[in-house]
């Protein structure tokens, strides 16, 4: 099963559309989008508009494939379940975000977490088109990890 | 004796940042504040209480979500306030000032090229102001204390 999500809030319907056209041409039943509040709905695809917490993690764990918005809730629960991710971000100057802070967000976090990305709808079916190249994300436990844990243990015992 | 850790995130990416930091909170006392009480099921055993969800477009949802984060600070009396985002933490944050609180605001990871704007409105009320992207650390704040990755 191939889950897509755009987060809850912001519309994506460059993203949603994508899968869509993809899924009718590969004749797919298997996809599954929460769409948020993308203007229209895929004529192809499932999808709900917004999921409750468990029904998301629900579809997370039994997906093979997690297709997203660079949002970090849709980042982290891939790399938590270790499900292969591939995110398409958002961009400000066609009106998909107040700003540019998905692209600097994958621009940073690079492809060291496993994730992959994909710049624009031509990149996402080119992706798409190999998908079992893709590689599930190993969840690191880094030592900047390890470094945030350990100062937060040390201010809250110093409290008073 | 145990702390009272209070520790706020909006629903989405913030509440995941923050289920993340749980390890910090063993040992402690940690009661969860967020925008969904769906999410308890992420943290059985622990209280969780729900506030209004608000950004800054909101100002009636921003009154709302003032007023519960007030509500739920002087009742829990933390003696830590921890937030990842976003307005509603802010609203935790400043009042956990006001009843004696060490506060802790870490700044979503999503947010790589400079802070939020409700990092930077933290940075002047929090007692630590944490960015997770060591190239955004200021000379005074904020401070780079490692990530969630």
């Amino acid at each position: 099963m191939i889950f897509v999500t755009v987060g809850g809030q912001l519309p994506f319907d460059r993203l949603v559309h994508a899968v869509d056209r993809w899924a009718v041409n590969q004749q797919r039943s298997d996809v599954f989008a929460q769409i948020g509040s993308s203007a229209s709905p895929p004529a192809h695809i499932e999808w709900e508009r917004l999921l409750s917490p468990p029904d998301f993690q629900a579809k997370a764990r039994s997906a093979d494939v997690i297709i997203a918005h660079a949002g970090m809730g849709s980042i982290l629960t891939a790399l938590d379940l270790g499900k292969p991710i591939i995110v398409m971000p958002r961009r400000a100057h066609l009106g998909e975000h107040r700003n540019d802070h998905q692209w600097a967000t994958v621009e940073h976090l690079g492809n060291d977490v496993g994730i992959t990305v994909a710049a624009d709808e031509e990149a996402l079916l080119d992706r798409l088109g190999r998908l079992e190249e893709l590689e599930a994300p190993g969840m690191r436990h880094s030592p900047e990890y390890a470094r945030l844990l350990h100062f937060l243990q040390s201010v809250i015992e110093a409290s008073d | 004796m145990k702390k009272r850790v209070l520790a706020i995130a909006s629903g989405g990416g913030h509440w995941q940042q923050l289920m993340r930091l749980r390890p910090a909170f063993q040992g402690q006392h940690p009661i969860y504040v967020t925008t969904n009480a769906a999410y308890s099921i992420d943290v059985p055993g622990s209280e969780l209480f729900v506030v209004t969800d608000a950004n800054r477009n909101e100002p009636l949802n921003l009154i709302r979500s003032a007023f519960g984060m007030l509500v739920r600070v002087l009742k829990t009396r933390p003696n830590v306030v921890i937030s990842t985002g976003a307005a509603p933490g802010l609203f935790g944050i400043l009042f956990g000032r006001l009843v004696g609180a060490r506060t802790i605001w870490i700044d979503s990871i999503a947010n790589a090229e400079k802070l939020s704007m409700s990092g930077r409105v933290a940075s002047k009320i929090a007692h630590v102001t944490l960015t997770q992207w060591p190239h955004l650390r200021g000379a005074d704040a904020p401070r780079y204390e490692g990530s969630i990755l």
